[in-house]
């Protein structure tokens, strides 16, 4: 009996560092400090009722320039895995002034998919982008809603409304379930309250910021719905005559359905862009998947891969630092607004404050985030 | 219909917890206890809903 009772002990110690370990993985709270430029927090729920208190009525940081202008909207976290696309749009609200025009930024699209990691996927709980006031942690976070905030998943997932079928467990991935249900799931509900949100502040320009694995096709690009496509083709072009980088242009495939690109340029007034960057983190053939993996994106079996000619960009033993990454968005969107704000004087958004590509890959990331212990705690906000 | 589902997939999961809890009560060999232990850890972290 003694030995059940210690063997039982030992169980119950195991399944307590375990549940805290999730628990707290699925509760760590990031503090954001609003920039100067951010004049109101509003939440998802606010565009469709009921989102509203649900673990996905996220926070939308709205910049309002004294000017009007046009109305963009950045999406950071529609697949948190994906941490360039969170840091990307933190960067803008917690940096930029907004002198013309308006910008609502997400930094947690998909809040659900952001309290869960890969199943069986070994990821690491959380990662740490160090700053000079010591660092700030954030959540890993996964490509699917989590389940135990959707569940259980369909045997075949038809898109809604083109009835499209799409693999059973992208009912739970934010980026293809646009342009939403009002009556379906967590993620098509989500998806339902962008598109409300797109629709009721007439936004001009929606781009959601992404990553991808190095052996997928469209990587370092701009996806660009038919509406946006001269659009994209001059940022990029200007991004890699200046910026210090490439990126690409893809046509969003019209066949192809649930995708931010295509949905939000169909259903709303919307030129819809979607940004990939370079993760060798989600890349299949990487080896330990940890963080130092995720902020590095230098692994030896990826470069590997990469000399075998498996991979659709480059990859050396530098890898992709995180800041290279972050970069790369921050100057794609500056070059996207600066590029329609000569294009449509009425519909300009002018900003300043957010660093370029340049800059980020300089000072890192960490250097443009803010430390939550020098503000007023009334004034922070928790994703 | 979800909620059905997942109701049921609870008690479900409840019910193997309980034939565990019942076969390491039952194991005479420490291995085998200390196996049925380990699998039990996933059913109560699942029915705590804390993964």
């Amino acid at each position: 009996m003694k030995r059940k009772i210690a063997i039982a002990a030992f169980g119950a110690a195991l399944a307590v560092f375990a549940g805290l370990s999730f628990y707290r993985s699925r509760h760590l709270r990031e503090p954001v400090v609003p920039g100067p430029g951010v004049s109101r927090v509003a939440h998802l729920g606010d565009y469709f009722g009921p989102v509203k208190g649900t673990v996905n009525d996220v926070n939308i940081y709205v910049l309002e320039g004294k000017e009007p202008g046009g109305t963009v909207l950045l999406l950071g976290g529609t697949h948190p895995e994906e941490p360039a696309g969170r840091l990307a749009a933190w960067i803008f609200a917690e940096n930029a002034e907004v002198a013309r025009g308006r910008i609502f930024v997400i930094l947690t699209a998909n809040r659900s998919a952001s309290t869960v990691t890969r199943l069986g996927g070994a990821y690491p709980p959380d990662y740490t982008i160090p700053t000079a006031w010591g660092g700030q942690k954030f959540r890993m976070g996964d490509r699917w809603s989590n389940p135990l905030d959707q569940w259980p998943d369909p045997e075949v997932y038809l898109h809604y409304p083109t009835r499209q079928e799409l693999a059973y467990v992208d009912i739970r991935n934010l980026n293809r379930d646009f342009p939403g249900r009002p009556n379906g799931t967590l993620t098509e509900k989500t998806c339902y309250a962008i598109t409300e949100l797109i629709r009721r502040e007439k936004v001009d320009i929606a781009i959601d910021f992404h990553e991808a694995e190095l052996q997928y096709p469209v990587i370092s690009t701009i996806v660009a719905h038919q509406k946006g496509a001269d659009l994209a083709a001059a940022a990029s072009m200007f991004i890699s005559s200046v910026e210090g980088f490439a990126i690409g242009v893809e046509n969003s495939p019209k066949a192809l359905r649930g995708l931010s690109h295509r949905e939000i340029g169909d259903a709303t007034d919307a030129i819809s862009l979607l940004l990939e960057a370079p993760e060798p983190f989600l890349d299949a053939t990487r080896g330990r998947t940890n963080r130092e993996l995720l902020l590095t994106g230098k692994d030896e079996f990826v470069v590997r891969a990469g000399k075998r000619g498996l991979l659709f960009e480059k990859i050396d033993e530098k890898g992709w630092p995180i800041d290279i990454r972050v970069g790369r968005h921050a100057s794609t969107v500056l070059q996207i607004l600066e590029i329609w704000s000569g294009d449509n004087p009425a519909k300009a958004v002018v900003l300043s404050g957010v660093p370029r590509y340049t800059d980020v890959v300089r000072d890192g990331v960490g250097a443009y985030l803010k430390d939550p212990k020098t503000v007023n705690p009334a004034k922070l906000v928790f994703e | 219909m979800n909620t059905i589902v997942t109701v049921l997939y609870y008690l479900l999961t409840a019910y193997v917890a309980v034939l565990l809890v019942a076969n390491f009560l039952k194991n005479k060999k420490w291995q085998e206890e200390i196996l049925t232990i380990i699998v039990l850890i996933p059913f109560v972290l699942r029915l705590l809903r804390l993964k």
